[in-house]
């Protein structure tokens, strides 16, 4: 049972691909390994935390209040790890700027804990928020795979092509600048959806 | 004993009861982490000051990004002072904590009212940081910072100059929330390397840089080429740096004239546009 619902967010219900949520910070974040990591990790402790509490908290919470007091728990994890970032990888969350504070907005969270946590014991709705969580931080780390080598020529800002090959340098070869831009990021989610698609049968519409 | 979680008086207590807890908590959490966030922003502020005199530009390699830096900006940011609008020093204040954002405020009250009057007691309250950098190639470069509004939010930066209070050495730019690509790009090197070598006076008189298309060409000592597609940001830049140096005008007369060259320059004044 606990297996099932480790892997089904990753591949079969995954949530940016198949659920096609969180697609904003998705395009923002994507332009260098680091950020997509560290999103995508940010987002993992947020979802799996704050659905771990408020199902612990589900019979008690008033339905009349229940998305503002989902909203307060979300918003302080995500308060919790921009505090720190800021202190401890201030690089990092210069580069994630308002996106970071955006996690709170991020679909996946809401939904996750509306679907899931509300309706579930404490430890299925932590592994149910994890796992989102990492499916989602899997697409995001594939685009920014490709958006980082083909648009900087490096990954997790080391350099991956060499920089003899350039032709600023005599050689033949050129970073691609569209690939910085974020509707290159919607392109490579695209291509990610096709792909897992063309893959499972059972994703196709009729 | 069954509570009935939809009562009013129940909803009421739970949520002021989760409010409070959450605030304790962050409240809590944002006073401990703030000592090691502020040494952060010191930090950028150092590296950014000293990548406008063109140091610390493989910080980001160092094992130690912090003591490097630190060490650097010991090494060679030999004074730092704070200056009044007249070009003299005010003594007892710490060039490196002034408020860029209030001293900005008040140049565009200076800047909003007509009245000669209000504008001597503007004046009065303003505090001008220089810092004084040691360079390989150029002697010591005095060090200007400026601050303003691009076209989403605050921008600023440092620019160097060399001791005839003309001759740019270089320049940093950055910025809150500009558009990438676009605005952005006033903080990439390519932008702010375009003003090493330009030069604030034209035939004696200050006219700053201009940021405009073309403005790049080697021919053209006072001017850099602007961003395409990120125009308002170019203008925004361009008004910041010259509002900014022209306070500092008195500064390079009192500087330039104990020094015996050069007294003339600037002698025309401002030329606006």
């Amino acid at each position: 049972m606990n297996k099932e619902i480790f892997t089904k967010p990753l591949f079969k219900a995954n949530p940016v691909t198949v659920l096609i949520l969180g697609i904003c910070s998705c395009l923002a974040v994507t332009v260098q390994m680091k950020g997509a990591l560290v999103m995508g990790l940010s987002v993992s402790i947020v979802t799996a935390l704050s659905s771990l509490l408020l199902s612990l908290l589900r019979k008690t919470i008033p339905n009349r209040i229940r998305i503002i007091v989902q909203l307060v728990v979300v918003s302080l994890f995500v308060i919790l790890i921009s505090q720190f970032l800021k202190a401890y990888a201030y690089d990092v969350s210069k580069q994630l700027s308002v996106y970071l504070g955006l996690i709170i907005t991020n679909c996946i969270i809401m939904g996750r804990i509306e679907a899931f946590a509300l309706t579930n014991k404490p430890w299925p709705s932590f592994v149910d928020g994890l796992a989102n969580g990492l499916g989602y931080s899997m697409v995001l780390v594939i685009i920014a795979f490709f958006r980082e080598l083909l648009g900087s020529g490096t990954l997790f800002g080391y350099r991956v092509i060499p920089s003899s090959w350039y032709v600023a340098n005599g050689g033949f070869y050129e970073n691609n600048g569209l690939m910085i831009l974020p509707p290159m990021a919607l392109i490579l989610l695209g291509c990610i959806i096709w792909v897992q698609r063309s893959r499972m049968k059972e994703l196709q519409e009729k | 004993m069954k509570i009935n979680t939809e009562s009013n008086l129940y909803t009421f207590v739970y949520s002021v009861v989760l409010v409070v807890v959450v605030a304790a908590v962050l409240a809590f959490t944002y006073s401990a982490l703030k000592p090691k966030q502020d040494e952060n922003v010191a930090l950028e502020k150092m590296q950014t000051i000293l990548h406008s005199a063109n140091l610390g530009m493989d910080a980001s390699k160092q094992a130690d990004k912090a003591s490097y830096i630190k060490g650097l900006y010991a090494d060679h940011i030999v004074s730092a002072f704070v200056l009044n609008s007249d070009g003299d020093t005010v003594p007892g204040k710490d060039a490196f904590k002034v408020n860029l954002k209030a001293q900005y405020d008040v140049i565009k009250k200076m800047e909003a009212t007509k009245d000669s009057g209000d504008r001597k007691v503007l004046e009065a309250k303003l505090l001008l940081p220089v810092f004084v950098c040691n360079t390989s190639d150029a002697g010591n470069v005095d060090i200007y910072p400026c601050y303003g509004a691009g076209l989403w939010g605050p921008i600023w930066g440092y620019i160097a100059v060399e001791q005839d209070c003309n001759t740019i050495y270089g320049a940093v730019f950055d910025d809150e929330s500009e558009t990438p690509g676009l605005g952005a790009e006033i903080a990439t090197d390519r932008f702010s390397g375009q003003f090493k070598g330009k030069q604030l006076y034209k035939d004696g008189t200050f006219v700053s840089v201009a940021i405009v298309k073309g403005g790049g060409q080697a021919s053209n000592p006072n001017g850099v080429d602007a961003i395409s597609g990120g125009t308002i940001t170019s203008r925004s830049l361009e008004t910041t740096i010259r509002q900014w140096l022209s306070e500092y005008l008195n500064y390079f007369n009192v500087k330039l004239g104990a020094s015996g060259e050069g007294a003339s320059l600037g002698k025309g004044g401002i030329q606006n546009e």
